[in-house]
Formats: C-alpha cells, structure tokens, sequence
C-alpha cells in the first residue's frame, strides 16, 4: 500500500503513553509512590497527618528554588548563589521588619535583593562572557557574606509590629490545612509549567540550551533571555527564603548553606539536563520529593543519618543512569 | 528587472582587501552557484547581502530600490534569508519549532498570548509538503537524517515571502543520497520563483542545479556565465587561477 507524502507528514511517531513512558520524570514518580507505598506497610509512623505535613512542607523549599534553577538549568546554565541568596533575603527579611518596618516593605526589600543579585550574575554571564559556574560561584561567597555584615552575624527571630503576619504567612494553612508553603509550591509550579511550555519565552530558553548559536542567528535576544532567567533563580530563592522565614520565625546566617547541591539534584533527578535544552517544572517538585521521601525514611526505618548522603547520591545516579539506558538503545 | 544588484561593491577589513569591485546582479527563480577557494571572499561577500555588515564601498539595489541593512534581522526583512552552513537547528526542539524559532505564532489578546502549536504544526507540514520531504513537524530535530534537517533549516526560509535563499555550503557534510534530496530542495525553491544563491565547493552540485556561475579569485569577480556555455574544467582553472578571467 502506497503511503503518501501528506500522510507521512501528518503522522505522528509518539503517542501520549509513548511519551510518558520514555521520560525519566515518570520512572522518578513511580520511585516516589513505591517509596511511600513501602514506607506505609513497613513503618507505623510514616503514613501519619503529622509525618506528612512536615514531609510536604519540607519538600516545598528545595522545590520552589529548584523551579527557579529548572530555568537556568535548561538554558545550559548553573547558578551555585541560590543557597546564599535564600539566606541573604531572609535577612534582608529580617532586618527590615526588625527595624520596625511592615511586612510589605520587608518583603520588597527582600524580593529587590533578589533581582538585583539575579540581574547581577545575568549581566555578567550574558553580557561579560564570564562562565555562570564562577560568577555564581563568587555569589555564593559574597551573598553570604552580606547575610552576615547586614545581621552582624546573629540571629534574627524579632520581626516588629507585623511579626505574626510573617509567621502565618510562613507557618499557616489558609486553606484546607495543607500548610502554605505548600499551596505557594504548587502555584509557582503551575506558574513555570505553564512559561515553559506556552509562551515564547518558555520556547527561546529550550532553544538557547539546544543551540546557543543558533538561536541567535534566528534572532532569539538570547543575552536579555539569559539575565532573565539568572534573575528568575535569585527570585526563586528569595521567595523561598520570605516562606521560610515565616516558616521559621528565625533567621541564622547558616540558613540554605549547601541547598544548592540539594537543588541541582533535584532538577537533575527530575529529568533536567546540565547539558541544557531539557528539562519541565514538575520534574523539579518531583525530585525534590525524592529526595525528602528518601532523608525521611532512613529516619523513620531507623538507618544511621550519616548515611544519607549516599542514598540521596545514589538516587542521582540511578536517574541519570535511566537516561543514559534510553539514549544507548536508541545510539545502536 | 534583477531581484538583487550589486554594483561595484568593495569591502576591506583594516589593510585586507576581502571584497574588490564586484558587480553582479540576481534573477528571480534563477539558482546561481558562488565559487571560489577559501578566502576568495565568498563569505564576505554574501555576509554583506545577509546584513552582518555594510560594504566599504558600492551599492546594492533590490528590485530596483537602493538596499541598505545594518542587522541580519532588516536583511529577514527585505526577503533576504541564509540557510547557515552549519543549519542552525536545535536538536532539543521539534521540526516546526525550529521552522518558527524567533517568529513563533502566537493567539490570544494583548500580553496574554500562548504558543498556537496547532498552527505551527499545520504550516509546516504544508511548507515539507511542498518542499517534497519526508519531514514530520513534531519529530525532534535530533532524530533526523542529514536531508530531513536542511529540509528544516530550508522550510524556514519559505515562512514568509523570500525573494532570495542565500545557502552556505549546504551540500558539504551530509551521505550522497542526502545530496540529492538537497539538490531537489533547491529546485522546489526556484520552480517558487526564488532566487537562490549557492554557496558551494562542489563542482557537480553547482554543475546539477545551478543556471549560472560566478567564480571569484581574492576578491574579485573573474567570471559570471550560464552553466550551458561553462564546464567544470573552466570553473576549475578559474578558481585555482590557471585562468585568469574570461
């Protein structure tokens, strides 16, 4: 039977299940269910109110920062600052409305900071040329740093007149008694699905980490798309840091110290790519997930913490690994 | 009337004299084959009708109108678009999306416009339809032969109205089977009464679908006839230098 052009063309080659089943964010699901499925039957305390309120709020930190790096990730990009800047802006937080400023004026401050250290790291990354691991390399250092002269290194927990606005903003459930950070988790995931896949500027970030070059000689603005999303990653982790304060009700200098690692494995978990050109906001909150179910078992199943490390490595490695398989196969 | 006309145009780059004195002018749905050695200012000289930068000295008229492009994206404008050598494709993205990379559709009102990945699937399957490639618009680029991916970078020229393709050695790193499926890509482009310029090493692509050569040697133009009344012994001996001009 002759098959003609305009069929060919219209052809489609993947189906929906097709496409579900070869991407990595789905085999990390079914890992995620497995885990809680397992934990559920092999520990009393695991499927708990109490457990799961804290495994979901825990999760909602690393995830919302990890939507911000999804954005830097899929250009090809790496930004090390976001540890730093989530603490930097929860001083800013802090200190702000210690000084008996309101909530708003504290948040302003704290979201300024961020986009101001994002347009930073953009600029000279776009612009400059410089590489993104060593200008947010050197944000890591010099947002710290400033966390520490703004607060003169102690610890903040007196928030001014509007100190219990901050704690329920942070610590609440406003609706249905799922904790905030929660409900802000889901709706800034939303808010990414959505930019990524149906807007241009979602479609010029793919294409810059597909093919830098290419975009730009297709005329993609690929240095202003760049400080955007370097920019989009410092809001991210400020906005987090705002949630976690209120979480909290305490800042310390040492707040986010080492989550950056946290956050790339969360997004490499969920399928993003470090090469560039690969990766979607779900798969972000669902490795994040992966990771919490993980440190939250081993406590639970009574394993040493010290080990931890390895699993949440190990569960690095087996994502990437699932990835590898596929293109093997299709390499031969 | 020419599409395109170049008339005495120069370029030179501090003390290098890349470009000197050419004149040349373009048909529509004619396929013109640009040779040359390297460094003959082939490049140079296409890098200027594309809109990287301006002659030195010299004007170039488009349909009898004096052309002056400052950007790449006034040459897109003026109905001018490059197939880049090197394709300029991204592998991540899909065959219509790099057909729509920088000019994406959108729908919806004012600033809340969404990508219309139906329209720009439909299109492209229309522009592979008429270009006669086995291309579907949702494959990834990445999965593609060598023939399928210049169909892509070529359907992009076709979204608006060109008037001329500028093609960068589009034959030079692909199977001989791709060849000619590239070859045909280029007569589809003309029998649209495009004019095509063929940037290329190859004496037998040129000899295959072009109507006429332009050989340059450092910078200038040593010869500009039809195919017919040429032979690729002639093309070889002006390239190299054994003849000096005809």
């Amino acid at each position: 039977m002759a098959v003609t052009l305009d069929q060919t063309i219209a052809q489609k080659q993947h189906t929906l299940l097709t496409r579900v089943f070869a991407s990595q964010t789905f085999w990390v699901v079914i890992a995620v269910i497995l885990a809680c499925l397992f934990l559920s039957v092999a520990t009393d305390s695991f499927a708990t109110t109490k457990n799961l309120y804290n495994i979901t709020r825990n999760i909602t930190f690393v995830a919302i920062v990890a939507l911000g790096m999804t954005f830097v990730i899929i250009t090809g990009g790496i930004d090390l600052s976001v540890g730093s800047v989530l603490c930097l802006c929860s001083m800013v937080l802090a200190v702000t409305m210690h000084a008996g400023y309101g909530i708003e004026i504290g948040i302003a401050a704290a979201i300024a900071t961020a986009l101001i250290i994002g347009a930073f790291n953009g600029i000279l990354i776009a612009y400059l040329g410089f590489p993104p691991f060593v200008v947010t390399l050197g944000m890591l250092s010099i947002a710290r740093s400033l966390a520490m002269v703004a607060s003169n290194n102690t610890v903040v927990f007196q928030f001014g007149p509007d100190h219990d606005k901050l704690l329920a903003l942070g610590g609440g459930a406003f609706v249905f008694g799922i904790a905030n950070p929660v409900l802000y988790m889901i709706v800034l995931a939303l808010i990414t699905g959505f930019v990524l896949r149906w807007t241009k500027f979602g479609r010029h970030i793919f294409a810059i980490g597909g093919n830098e070059h290419a975009a730009t000689l297709t005329g993609v603005p690929v240095r202003q798309i760049k400080v955007a999303v370097y920019m989009i990653s410092a809001l991210a982790a400020g906005l987090a840091g705002i949630i976690q304060t209120g979480w909290l009700g305490a800042v310390t200098t040492n707040l986010g110290n080492g989550m950056e690692l946290q956050v790339i494995a969360a997004t490499v978990i969920g399928g993003a790519n470090l090469a560039g050109g690969m990766g979607t906001a779900f798969g972000a909150v669902v490795g994040a997930a992966l990771i919490e179910v993980i440190r939250n078992s081993l406590g639970l199943l009574g394993i040493n913490a010290f080990w931890q490390g390895v699993f949440i490595g190990g569960a690095i490695l087996m994502a990437v690994l699932f990835d590898r398989l596929r293109n093997f196969r299709r390499n031969e | 009337m020419p599409v395109l006309e170049l008339a005495n145009i120069s370029k030179h780059f501090g003390a290098i004299q890349a470009v000197n004195d050419v004149s040349l002018s373009i048909e529509a749905g004619q396929v013109v084959g640009l040779m040359g050695d390297n460094g003959a200012g082939k490049s140079t000289l296409v890098k200027m009708i594309a809109g990287n930068f301006p002659p030195s000295h010299g004007t170039m008229q488009m349909d009898g109108k004096d052309l002056v492009l400052h950007k790449p994206v006034e040459a897109r404008q003026h109905g001018i678009e490059i197939v880049h050598q090197d394709l300029a494709l991204c592998n991540n993205l899909t065959a219509a999306a790099n057909v729509y990379l920088g000019r994406e559709l959108r729908r919806g009102v004012g600033p809340f416009r969404i990508l219309d990945y139906a329209a720009m699937y439909k299109r492209a399957g229309q522009i592979f339809a008429v270009l006669k490639s086995e291309t579907r618009p949702r494959d990834l680029v990445k999965q593609m032969s060598g023939g399928q991916r210049q169909a892509v970078a070529i359907a992009r020229t076709m979204l608006s109205q060109a008037k001329i393709v500028l093609m960068d050695e589009p034959t030079a790193a692909i199977s001989v089977r791709q060849v000619a499926e590239v070859l045909n890509l280029i007569r589809h482009l003309r029998d649209q009464g495009i004019a095509v310029v063929l940037i290329s090493h190859r004496m037998p692509d040129v000899f295959d679908v072009a109507d006429r050569v332009i050989v340059m040697r450092r910078g200038r133009k040593v010869a500009d006839k039809t195919i017919a009344s040429s032979s690729p012994e002639e093309v070889t001996g002006l390239i190299t230098g054994a003849i000096e001009q005809v």
